[in-house]
């Protein structure tokens, strides 16, 4: 009983996710290109929405990876591919699996908090609602002048510029992850107590 | 011109993720919600400086460059914040943000 209602579930989200694919492809003529930018950002949008939305925080963590993994999508077809490959693994092999451990580590044991929302949640909507409305005005009345046509990046010519041009900022983001590490470290070590 | 094909499309998509990241961070009262609201946000502006040096050919390689480093010290500020809410779990046992009212009372 309980299966077949998993099923119609991932039914809905898959024809949610299908839609606008299908849509773009059909009726808008689109390429193929189109079509899985539609369906990425889609799938996308409303896991990140699930993130924020959901009551159970283990359940935010999981929809977290899925938008990580369809940005990651979004990457290749702008066409960056590296980080597309840099996002699977700092994000959904790194990132994820520490916010999943921290949240396993802090849960109560009454279970999820009743109230998810502080106080302000209506306010908070409304304002992400005007930021939203004014980035995209701001970028659909924006002339991008040089913007020109959407090109792959070869991987050896990043490496020639991140080794070459950036080489300072790559050892100081190094530094940076070093003192990261250590500070976690020593801040979530465990205090000897005075006894 | 299709879909994927415009930077405005890139750009509108950024937005809309950066929007639903700040929601989160001032709703959410759980301070690892609050977390993965930043990482949203994050995700958001990346994918605008991706996309940027995607279409102008004068930023093909510095916008996936600068990308990565994003990337790296998100990975720091995730460890860090995060060693911060288990520390601060540790002496208060909640996670959630509006009852840290030790410097209000």
């Amino acid at each position: 009983m309980r299966a077949w209602l998993y099923l119609v579930a991932a039914a809905v989200a898959g024809a949610v996710i299908t839609t606008p694919a299908l849509l773009v492809l059909v009726f808008a003529g689109g390429s193929v290109d189109d079509a899985l930018f539609a369906a990425l950002s889609t799938l996308m949008l409303v896991s990140a929405l699930a993130v924020v939305v959901m009551r159970d925080i283990i359940r935010c963590g999981l929809a977290m990876i899925v938008a990580f993994l369809a940005l990651a999508g979004i990457y290749v077809i702008a066409g960056a591919p590296l980080v597309a490959a840099a996002q699977v693994i700092v994000y959904i092999g790194a990132i994820s699996v520490l916010i999943l451990f921290a949240i396993m580590l802090t849960q109560s044991k009454a279970g999820p908090a009743r109230l998810v929302f502080q106080t302000q949640a209506a306010p908070a909507a409304v304002a992400a609602i005007v930021l939203a409305v004014l980035i995209t005005l701001g970028v659909a009345t924006t002339d991008w002048g040089e913007a020109g046509r959407r090109a792959r990046l070869a991987t050896d010519a990043l490496a020639r510029v991140l080794f070459d041009q950036y080489v300072l900022p790559f050892e100081v983001v190094s530094v940076l992850l070093l003192a990261a590490v250590i500070g976690g470290v020593f801040i979530a070590k465990r205090e000897r107590g005075p006894d | 011109m299709g879909l994927a094909d415009s930077l405005d499309a890139y750009l509108i998509l950024a937005g809309g993720l950066f929007a639903i990241g700040t929601f989160g961070f001032l709703a959410r009262r759980n301070a690892i919600s609050m977390l993965m609201s930043i990482e949203l946000m994050l995700n958001a502006v990346n994918l605008a400086i991706v996309a940027f040096g995607s279409f102008i050919p004068d930023l093909r390689a510095d916008g996936s460059v600068i990308a990565l480093m994003v990337m790296a010290v998100a990975a720091a500020e995730a460890t860090a914040g995060l060693a911060i809410v288990i520390a601060i779990y540790r002496n208060r046992k909640t996670p959630l943000v509006d009852e840290y009212d030790a410097m209000r009372r």
